[in-house]
């Protein structure tokens, strides 16, 4: 089976976040736990539904990915953006304004 | 323009607060996602790849230098200091939290806007000429009777659950710059030989996965049946409107499987039925919202501006802009702007808080304080003295702004897309980014010529890629995005569809693609009069199926 991770949206902030090893919703994709069997996918659902978990995220759901050199990387293109931000190269799209008050936005890749 | 009256700025803050209290509701854990999902529709709250996306309303594309300032102040404080106007001339915000969206509703209503019916299946924002009662081919201004519909449509409680989401046009002019053709209901303002006002009625067109322009529906609607009229559409629709099936349940499909007959028969027999009651709209009170849009105090001025010619003389630069993106107006002495938001690899559509402040500003210093929003994605000075067009534009080049585009090549339209679009299949501002650079040159803009390239990224057709001259959709194919690319469409009075050329262009060769498409137009045109579309329609898709894919 191949690899896959547990990702949401958060729900204050929409961000996208993904499920660590601690059950901790967290930015950095290359934190999140990665699971190799059907069976470890499912338990980790379980514990990211909103109805039954404290975490205030929106539709958490599996994502496949790829481990090399350490790094996660998902599979789907769509995944690969969400994980990275968008691919806009130039521009402030990716900027973080002084002044914006979202300030835990991650910088985005170029 | 329109004020709110009393009861419009009550509802508004109804509304609000309403939400406000949604929204703790949900973060509170007491409404699940399912729940509010709905409730946060309703008020322009989408929930896209990165973050919420907040859709605000700017009614028939118009907007005050006041209105314009808090939409930059609010992409500063909640935003990343940005917006992006849409192909439906509102406003988006791209990055805002759900927790601030209730203070920033109501930072909007305090300057007259809302995001209310800029999500599902309801009326949405109605539509019209961004030149609107300034053009020099207009008939009359659309905007008051885009301002009655849009009393009449908002919150109307009949029309709040569509089989699908329902889009309105109308045009002062002939000569259709806000795509009626390609709406739910598109209305053309003609006047008849008694040189009444009325309209040509328009039903059932739209992109999106079933493209069809749209059915005549009827010669001329007397002004005072507008409203009767339009419910008694709405009526028909409403009930025999497809809900077994998203993709069917569009006006379009029961157009197409009912058949003009059908429906008009119905609908002129509900409109029949209905007209004389309480929808007629006496004169009183067309007259009465028209004054809201009563022209600016102009000055009597000369056609021709020395002041601007001797401008033109002086800076190539300036006589570029002129003729690419001033109008012509209907008063002697004025011009209306575009304002492009398409600079030479830029995101279409897009503008800082910065350039938000600086168009405010150009327009309480030239433009009476207005300022337009077009299907294009571009803003529009409407009334501008020719004798100020030069102070305009240095206030445009000071802020980036000035790009001579419009019309032209690297003016497109492009969605969102997959960088930020949870429903895309591909990406679309990359794409228009690295077209405008490849066309964007000056020299060879002017060589083309008129050009529209339109790019949606997925079947929705937000990016009106059928009715691009060149129209660009992105798709997936088995994990990788693909485009496809369609030619000859229009979204103007002679509205067409475009023709699909064949098989998609992976991302490395679709700028290649797109340029074979110009030259093959370029080296078959008659003259360089012949633009891209008329040779396209002399021509038929032959010779650049063949230029792209060989001959076969
Ligand atoms: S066309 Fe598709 S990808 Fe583009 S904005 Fe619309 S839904 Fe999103």
């Amino acid at each position: 089976m191949p690899s896959q991770v547990i990702t949401a949206n958060r729900l204050t902030d929409g961000r996208v976040v993904w499920l660590t090893a601690d059950s901790v919703w967290d930015e950095d994709v290359n934190r999140a736990a990665v699971a190799d069997d059907k069976a470890s996918v499912e338990a980790a659902l379980a514990k990211s539904n909103p109805a039954v978990s404290e975490l205030n995220v929106v539709e958490p759901y599996a994502v496949e990915v790829e481990v090399t050199g350490g790094r996660i990387v998902p599979k789907s293109l769509r995944e690969r953006i969400r994980a990275e931000g968008p691919t806009i190269a130039g521009a402030y799209a990716g900027e973080r304004p002084a002044a914006a008050r979202n300030a835990d936005i991650r910088p985005q890749i170029a | 323009m329109y004020r709110y009256d009393e009861f419009d700025q009550q509802f508004v803050q109804a509304r609000v607060d309403q939400f406000r209290d949604q929204v703790q509701r949900r973060m509170a854990g007491e409404l699940t996602e399912e729940q509010f999902r709905p409730l946060r529709l309703m008020n322009g709250v989408y929930l896209q790849l990165h973050a919420y996306m907040l859709r605000i309303a700017i009614p028939y594309g118009t907007l005050n230098s006041h209105q314009l300032r808090t939409l930059a102040a609010i992409g500063r404080k909640y935003d990343r200091g940005f917006g992006h106007f849409t192909t439906r001339q509102n406003l988006q915000f791209n990055w805002p939290a759900l927790k601030d969206i209730p203070d920033i509703l109501t930072e909007l209503a305090a300057v007259e806007m809302h995001a209310i019916q800029t999500s599902g299946n309801c009326i949405r924002n109605v539509t019209a000429d961004q030149f609107a009662g300034a053009a020099a081919d207009e008939i009359a201004d659309p905007r008051p009777y885009a301002e009655i519909l849009r009393q009449w449509s908002s919150l109307h409680p009949e029309f709040s659950f569509l089989p699908r989401k329902f889009k309105v046009a109308i045009s002062g002019a002939a000569h259709d710059r806000a795509a009626i053709r390609v709406h739910d209901i598109g209305l053309q303002i003609v006047r008849d030989e008694a040189g009444r006002i009325g309209f040509e009625v328009f039903i059932g067109g739209g992109l999106g996965r079933t493209p069809f322009t749209a059915w005549h529906l009827r010669d001329f609607l007397p002004e005072e049946d507008l409203l009767a009229y339009c419910e008694a559409i709405l009526r028909v629709y409403n009930l025999y409107g497809r809900r077994d099936n998203k993709y069917k349940a569009r006006i379009k499909i029961l157009m197409h499987e009912a058949g003009l007959e059908t429906v008009r028969e119905q609908v002129e027999e509900e409109f029949e039925r209905i007209r004389d009651g309480a929808l007629k709209l006496p004169h009183g009170d067309i007259e009465r919202i028209a004054a809201y849009f009563a022209p600016p105090v102009f000055e009597t001025l000369p056609a021709e501006s020395a002041a601007q010619a001797a401008a033109e003389a002086a800076d190539p630069a300036f006589r570029a802009w002129v003729r690419a993106n001033v109008h012509p107006h209907k008063q002697p002495g004025y011009a209306s702007v575009t304002v492009s938001l398409k600079p030479v690899g830029g995101i279409p559509g897009d503008a800082t808080s910065e350039q938000m402040e600086a168009v405010a500003d150009l327009a309480d210093r030239h433009a009476f304080g207005e300022i337009r929003v077009s299907h294009v994605q571009n803003l529009i000075l409407a009334h501008v003295r020719r004798d100020a067009l030069k102070a305009v534009y240095d206030g445009l080049v000071a802020a980036d702004l000035a790009t001579a585009n419009v019309g032209l090549a690297s003016d497109i339209i492009a969605c969102p897309g997959l960088d930020y679009c949870s429903l895309a299949n591909a990406r679309s501002i990359p794409v228009a980014q690295r077209i405008s650079e490849r066309l964007g040159a000056p020299d060879r803009q002017a060589e083309i010529g008129p050009l529209q390239i339109k790019i949606s990224g997925c079947i929705n057709a937000c990016g009106h890629h059928h009715v691009g001259h060149i129209g660009i959709l992105g798709v997936d194919r088995k994990g990788e995005e693909f485009y496809q690319l369609t030619l000859g469409g229009s979204a103007d009075e002679t509205a067409s569809i475009g023709d699909i050329t064949g098989r998609g262009f992976s991302t490395a060769e679709v700028v290649d693609a797109i340029e074979t498409v110009v030259d093959t137009y370029i080296a078959r045109r008659q003259s360089a009069d012949e633009t891209f579309l008329e040779a396209y329609r002399r021509l038929g898709l032959q010779p650049f199926k063949e230029a792209l894919y060989g001959a076969a």
